[in-house]
């Protein structure tokens, strides 16, 4: 028999004004089960708690009505208080009356009336409330990191200091990212590989981190803390531990007319390369879909060159099986390539560049070595042009949003010319400056007056060629929409930064959701920044959203350091508030596999003691499931219910709502 | 004679619609009190079941509502809801209900004053419609008169 103890909160004067307290708890102790009914004016203080403690233990009470303010603001209180009298703190419930009722109503009789109602709902409810217990999972204190670049490393770096064992998967053949190939960094001008390869070098040599580059994440599996993760170590055709790194075979190597990915396609390659001097490891991959043994069986000029006999062509795709406990997400973003803007002549005109190409041709370890040389004849330019927004904040190109870095980089990609170039001209056409971030207003202020970058505001409609120029014909808003036509040698284009082209595919993965861009979801996009909505996987840098260095690397440590905060426990405690299969109703039809968004929702085959197999059910995997209940209301055979929101409990409630021939009291 | 006072139910999830009541609390904005709220984790979690049971137990009207498309805290469970809502009215519709009294809303944590113009609509458009007694009406006719009335 249920004994049910009802506490009824005056809130000071914020419930008490408007609902007539003690006729509420008069009223409840008339409710059926409820046998200790009492009104206190602040409930959650000590006094008000103890009330509850000793009234728990003088009366045997199985269940607590505590009727004071919102659930969401002192549940976790009165649990715990309740949990402190010695009962399952699962067996206490809160009855709305604050911001459900005194605060939304005038002080009438219906207001005290709908205050007993919403007690005898949560009576009803807790008749039926059962004894629960946090969740234990279990935490493999190793973590995966995906993604090798500012970020990742930044993330892994600060996991593996604080002790734990890191895996990093980078798909390219050198970690590094899309940091490695800039020239100098915003608002200070450094060199960016001075500041990075430091790194790299510590990721490669750290004996918490293992490294496996051009590897990719095949598969995932599992849930937080117990996730299991297939690698793919894509073949190298060259055997690293035997590779001294001596080069002799990309000397040797006769494809060397490959389009240089690092340098953006500015410069060439070997078949077998390494991506840039300082990569990180140092060691050679083979370029298969360019390789003439690949291509046509023949030449093997490396293997006959290689002193240490590290050619390999027979090596196949290897499939490395790790067990993690968080996932980072760290792929970066791209930039929009050529044919995104015909009218700017992007991909048709050579000396049309994207942000990336002037990077390298910029940098001193670029393929003309640190000289500005367009593209097209290799002559240095007097006039540049470089124009912000190309495809970004431009609902017509499909990109909305603002790709953040490129006020930046364009102010920054200006004074780099005019550093080299003392008396060129450097033009910026923009729509609007957004240097939001220290030191970097004054950085673009610098370019205009120091470094007498002409800015003019308004959008460039077309550029065509003539007579070895690039006209750029655009407008100047700031001076009665004027028309200004300009004579370039190079364009640079800030082009759009967007997601990776298979963000969505890892996404999948990985389970997390991603935005309509295709970037990934944060938890929320204020309160929960780093993490995901899949519990156990986090995020750092622009694979959330377009980011520069710093922010990149702030994220990146705040999602170390929810990952270390994950590790430094050695079991995971979870609120069992979770769904449940009934094994003997469940006829296994698995509905409720395909609206389960966190897949939590596996198959049991019940067998006989001889091994027979009677049928195969539904079961929750308590690791994953968050608790929504979608899978419950869908079960047609009613065989999946969920704690703390019981069919029985839900039922009793609705049942108690209007139910007022059985309670004469009221 | 005194105004008809209906009797509303309200399903909300735990995210949103409940967070969005309790801002309405916080905002002291005032609303009819004829409603009463049952608390679910997800508007996926409602069985459309318990509306018919809400019904039966003398509800004139009933609410449900949760997180806006997209905003779900379980990323889709209000699709699911969304979905099962559209087959529940078309059964309702077979069977001669008034939908009239069935009402679905997405109110985020934000919409305090929202959900306070929502409960009062509800209140307005119920008393319209009168008490809801048909429930009471089918269930006096037992098997027994079934036949009588079919004459077998």
């Amino acid at each position: 028999m249920a004994r049910i103890g009802v506490f009824v909160c005056h809130c000071g004067e914020n419930i008490s004004s408007t609902v007539d307290c003690a006729k509420v708890a008069e009223i409840a102790s008339n409710y059926p089960g409820v046998v200790y009914s009492i009104d206190y004016k602040y409930m959650c203080s000590d006094p008000g708690q103890n009330l509850i403690k000793e009234a728990i233990q003088k009366h045997k009470l199985t269940g607590v009505v505590v009727a004071a303010c919102s659930p969401r603001m002192h549940e976790p209180t009165f649990r715990k208080a309740t949990a402190e009298a010695g009962i399952n703190p699962y067996l206490c419930e809160m009855a709305n009356l604050r911001e459900h009722c005194s605060w939304v109503h005038f002080r009438e009789d219906s207001t005290t009336e709908k205050a007993a109602e919403l007690v005898r709902v949560l009576v009803e409810k807790v008749k039926h409330n059962e004894e629960l217990y946090p969740i234990k999972v279990p935490i493999t204190k190793t973590a995966l990191v995906i993604g090798g670049g500012i970020g990742g490393i930044q993330a892994a770096l600060d996991i593996a200091n604080s002790g734990h064992k890191v895996i990093m998967v980078e798909k390219n053949p050198s970690i590094g990212g899309k940091m490695a190939q800039l020239s100098e960094t915003f608002p200070t001008l450094d060199c960016s590989q001075c500041i990075l390869t430091p790194r790299m070098v510590e990721v490669a040599q750290h004996p918490n981190i293992t490294l496996y580059t051009y590897a990719e994440v095949e598969s995932v599996d599992g849930f937080i803390g117990n996730f299991k993760v297939t690698i793919r170590q894509k073949a190298k055709s060259v055997d690293h531990k035997a590779c001294t790194g001596c080069g002799l075979c990309i000397e040797k190597c006769p494809i060397k007319k490959i389009p240089d990915e690092f340098n953006a396609g500015l410069g060439n390659r070997a078949a077998i390369y390494v991506p840039f001097p300082q990569a990180v490891p140092n060691k050679p991959v083979i370029d298969r879909n360019n390789c003439t043994y690949f291509l046509k069986g023949k030449c093997g000029l490396c293997n006959k060159v290689c002193p240490a006999d590290a050619i390999h062509y027979e090596q196949e795709d290897e499939f490395i099986k790790v067990d993690v406990g968080a996932i980072v997400a760290a792929t970066g973003f791209d930039i929009k390539h050529s044919d995104f803007l015909p009218e700017y002549g992007y991909g048709k005109y050579p000396d049309v560049i994207d942000g990336l190409q002037f990077e390298r041709l910029a940098s001193a370890s670029g393929p003309t070595l640190g000289v500005l040389k367009r593209p097209s004849d290799g002559k240095e330019p007097e006039s540049v042009v470089f124009i912000a927004c190309a495809g970004s904040r431009d609902p017509a190109k499909g990109i909305p949003y603002c790709s953040k870095i490129c006020c930046m980089y364009t102010a920054k990609h200006a004074m780099l010319f005019k550093h080299k170039n003392h008396h060129g001209n450097a033009t910026v056409f923009y729509m609007d400056i957004r240097a939001g971030g220290k030191m970097y207003d004054e950085f673009v202020r610098r370019a205009i007056e120091e470094d007498d970058v002409n800015y003019i505001r308004g959008r460039v409609s077309r550029i065509y060629e003539k007579n070895g120029k690039l006209i750029v014909c655009g407008v100047d808003t700031l001076l009665n929409s004027r028309s200004v036509e300009i004579e370039a040698d190079l364009v640079v284009l800030a082009t759009a930064a967007v997601a990776n082209s298979d963000s969505e595919e890892l996404a999948q993965k990985l389970h997390i959701s991603y935005d309509q861009y295709h970037f990934f979801s944060e938890a929320h996009p204020k309160l929960r920044p780093v993490e995901t909505n899949t519990a156990g996987i986090m995020l750092a840098g622009a694979c959330q959203a377009p980011k520069d260095i710093p922010d990149t690397v702030s994220q990146a440590s705040g999602t170390a350091a929810k990952v270390v905060a994950l590790f430094s426990q050695d079991e995971l405690t979870r609120e069992p508030l979770i769904a449940y299969v009934n094994n003997n109703t469940c006829v296994g039809c698995f509905l409720c596999q395909s609206v389960c968004p966190y897949l939590a929702i596996e198959k049991e085959e019940i067998r006989r003691r001889d091994g027979t197999l009677v049928k195969t059910v539904a079961k929750i995997n308590p690791g994953l499931c968050q608790g929504c209940g979608t899978c419950v209301a869908l079960c047609r055979s009613k065989s999946i219910d969920i704690h703390g929101y019981t069919n029985r409990q839900i039922y009793a409630e609705v049942s108690a709502l209007f139910n007022r021939r059985e309670y004469a009291g009221v | 004679m005194q105004e008809f006072e209906p009797k509303i139910v309200a399903f909300v999830c735990n995210w949103c619609t409940y967070a969005g009541a309790d801002l309405a609390g916080t905002s002291r904005i005032k609303y009819a009190t004829n409603v009463r709220i049952v608390r679910f984790p997800c508007t996926g979690r409602i069985d459309y079941m318990l509306i018919l049971k809400a019904f039966q137990n003398g509800a004139d009207g009933v609410i449900v509502s949760g997180c806006h498309p997209n905003d779900c805290h379980y990323t889709s469970g209000n699709f699911h809801a969304r979905r099962r809502w559209i087959v529940f009215n078309e059964l309702l519709e077979l069977l001669g209900f008034d939908k009239r009294r069935l009402f679905f809303s997405w109110v985020s944590a934000a919409e305090g004053a929202k959900w306070a113009n929502l409960v009062n609509e509800v209140v307005t458009e119920v008393r319209k419609l009168g008490p809801f007694n048909e429930y009471e009406e089918l269930s006096k006719i037992n098997v027994n008169s079934i036949g009588e009335i079919c004459n077998v």
